[in-house]
């Protein structure tokens, strides 16, 4: 798919995470808008997945580990045809699938519930694990934020995917620099992300997350990467798109209100 | 009694024939293989065992990886690290999917032993039952082990199975019957019940075994599953012997004396005595010494009988 076709698959998404973040009054809207690139292209060109057929056997599997980002995991699925589109406006509401973290029993699609963070990233270690042990083609992706590398099972998960050379197991970090209390490096510095990677025996490729071409590339080289765990540490911008809530802590986790709402999806160039 | 065994030697031994009989069948451990007795289906199966390092959060994590993938995954380490350390994990990964893992923890309680206050856990059972959809299972014996983990393997969901350190004396046979759910009445008596799980059903025999001496016959039930808990067999026991005494080697709070204060108080209220460890931590020592020290012996249950009927 030509990257202007998943430009604007990716613009689709965050207008659709705003509608929805907007009409449950509160969510995560930072860490979503930031990861809507690195989404539509493993949803859109790199993954083997079927809409029609969501429990193919041998299809890869996606985890959103930091399973706050919602948003843009139900905007990509929605997008790709699991689920209408207008259901994302019930995200958060009483008897709605789509729950503020992502619950696997009730979403189609969802292959893991997240929300406790680190849980999603050493489940998917489990997933890469069984895959081989059945000689399953499937590979497993699995998103982190950069503050979610702070928990201590993330790094029991780094390891354990290294020593068994799970190289069917695609780690991406969102490393949007922010966390609800501020900046990582004030709250509590995971810099250096690659080495530490590397130090764990991963494969580590660093790049633009938002570069539609960069991300294309990085999957591909961690898919023909063989011995280790490939971890892709993506440098984006929390709130990309929406240029008022760019690179602003605040908007971690709150809704946009009428107001702000309707710009944000002007300036996405979406309809109101 | 027959023969001594630790039920954590059982569950090895019956993770072999299930290991047969499941081939989609995983072993997870975290280094403690010899002790948890899973080294034995890691011989047998090596390509179905898989050793998760120090690391036991990792490990429930990866446990659910694998069952949402289809397995029956068996994932084992002492009972403090599992329901203490990975609660988290267990609560909002396994419990919350409802995925194929069986904790099956063991160097429960006190009769830990030696190793001491730190490893002696007294409040995996009340951490546990309060997840839902998590079955929680405390077989007394090797027998009933083997019976009630076969059963465990046949169902689809969590369970946590509460496995001991020291060896026990077999108090089942082999033609008995055991089920998931259903408490075992393993002596009849009028005058008072005793409820109890675990390495506590031999002591509560025993304790009615001096009662009896006392003119005193008392009821013994085995509570093998705390959750789902047998309810019926609980009631019958109050509206027929007026008084029930629990006895488990757990807190006193959060146990099994809890989930059948809570049955009883809502149900067919009479008057209870709950026999446990207290609201304190352990020490080393000898099984024997602790269970003794400790109030979590015979004695311990025959006075708190004789305490209810005022002799």
């Amino acid at each position: 798919m030509a990257f202007k076709n998943l430009e604007d698959i990716s613009n689709n998404i965050r207008i659709s995470i705003i509608k929805a973040v907007h009409a449950a009054g509160s969510g995560h809207p930072g860490g979503s808008l930031s990861a809507s690139d690195i989404l539509t292209v493993l949803y859109f060109h790199e993954m083997k997945i079927d809409p029609k057929d969501p429990k193919m056997k041998d299809r890869d599997k996606f985890i959103l580990s930091k399973g706050h980002a919602a948003p843009v995991l139900y905007s990509t699925l929605a997008e790709k045809g699991y689920f209408p589109k207008e259901e994302l406006l019930t995200l958060r509401k009483l008897n709605s699938k789509i729950q503020g973290h992502p619950d696997m029993r009730k979403v189609i699609g969802v292959e893991m519930s997240t929300g406790s963070l680190g849980q999603g990233f050493s489940v998917a270690g489990g997933v890469a694990m069984a895959n081989k042990m059945d000689g399953k083609s499937g590979r497993v992706y699995v998103l982190l934020g950069d503050g979610e590398l702070q928990e201590g099972l993330v790094w029991e998960a780094a390891m354990s995917s290294a020593h068994y050379k799970l190289d069917n197991l695609t780690a991406i970090i969102d490393w949007n620099g922010l966390q609800i209390d501020g900046n990582n490096d004030d709250v509590m510095t995971v810099k250096p992300i690659d080495s530490k990677f590397e130090s764990f025996g991963w494969n580590v490729i660093s790049i633009d997350g938002h570069n539609i071409g960069q991300i294309i590339d990085a999957l591909s080289q961690a898919r023909e990467f063989k011995g280790k765990p490939t971890a892709i540490i993506a440098k984006t911008i929390k709130g990309k798109g929406v240029s008022f809530m760019e690179d602003i802590a605040g908007w971690h986790g709150k809704a946009p209100n009428d107001e702000e709402a309707e710009m944000a999806v002007k300036e996405l160039g979406g309809l109101w | 009694m027959g023969i001594k065994m630790a039920t954590r030697q059982a569950y090895g031994e019956v993770l072999i024939e299930l290991g047969e009989k499941y081939k989609n069948m995983v072993v997870l451990d975290g280094d403690l293989s010899k002790s948890t007795m899973t080294a034995e289906f890691g011989k047998a199966y090596p390509d179905r065992f898989i050793n998760m390092g120090i690391a036991e959060q990792n490990i429930y994590g990866a446990a659910t990886g694998f069952a949402i993938s289809g397995k029956v995954v068996f994932a084992s380490t002492f009972a403090m690290f599992a329901a203490g350390r990975a609660f988290e994990i267990i609560r909002n990964s396994i419990g919350y999917t409802r995925a194929n893992v069986k904790i099956c923890a063991t160097h429960a309680g006190i009769t830990v032993g030696e190793d001491g206050a730190s490893h002696q856990t007294f409040e995996d059972m009340a951490l546990m039952r309060t997840i839902p959809g998590m079955m929680v299972i405390n077989p007394s014996d090797s027998v009933s082990t083997k019976k009630l983990l076969r059963q465990v393997a046949e169902i689809d969901g969590p369970a946590y199975v509460r496995l001991g350190r020291y060896a026990v004396p077999d108090f089942y046979k082999n033609d008995d019957i055991i089920e998931i759910g259903k408490g075992n009445c393993v002596r009849e008596g009028k005058d008072i019940t005793i409820v109890a799980t675990g390495i506590m059903v031999n002591e509560a025999f025993l304790a009615a075994e001096t009662l009896k001496e006392e003119g005193i016959e008392a009821r013994v039930i085995d509570i093998h599953t705390i959750k789902p808990l047998d309810k019926d067999i609980i009631i019958k026991a109050a509206k027929e012997t007026g008084l029930i005494v629990t006895a488990e080697e757990h807190s006193i709070i959060g146990g099994l004396g809890s989930a059948v204060a809570e049955v009883v108080s809502q149900n067919y209220p009479v008057k209870m005595e709950i026999v446990g460890q207290m609201d304190t931590y352990g020490e080393s020592g000898k099984p024997e010494e602790l269970k003794k020290k400790y109030g979590m012996n015979a004695d311990a249950v025959a006075a708190a009988c004789r305490r209810l009927l005022n002799k």
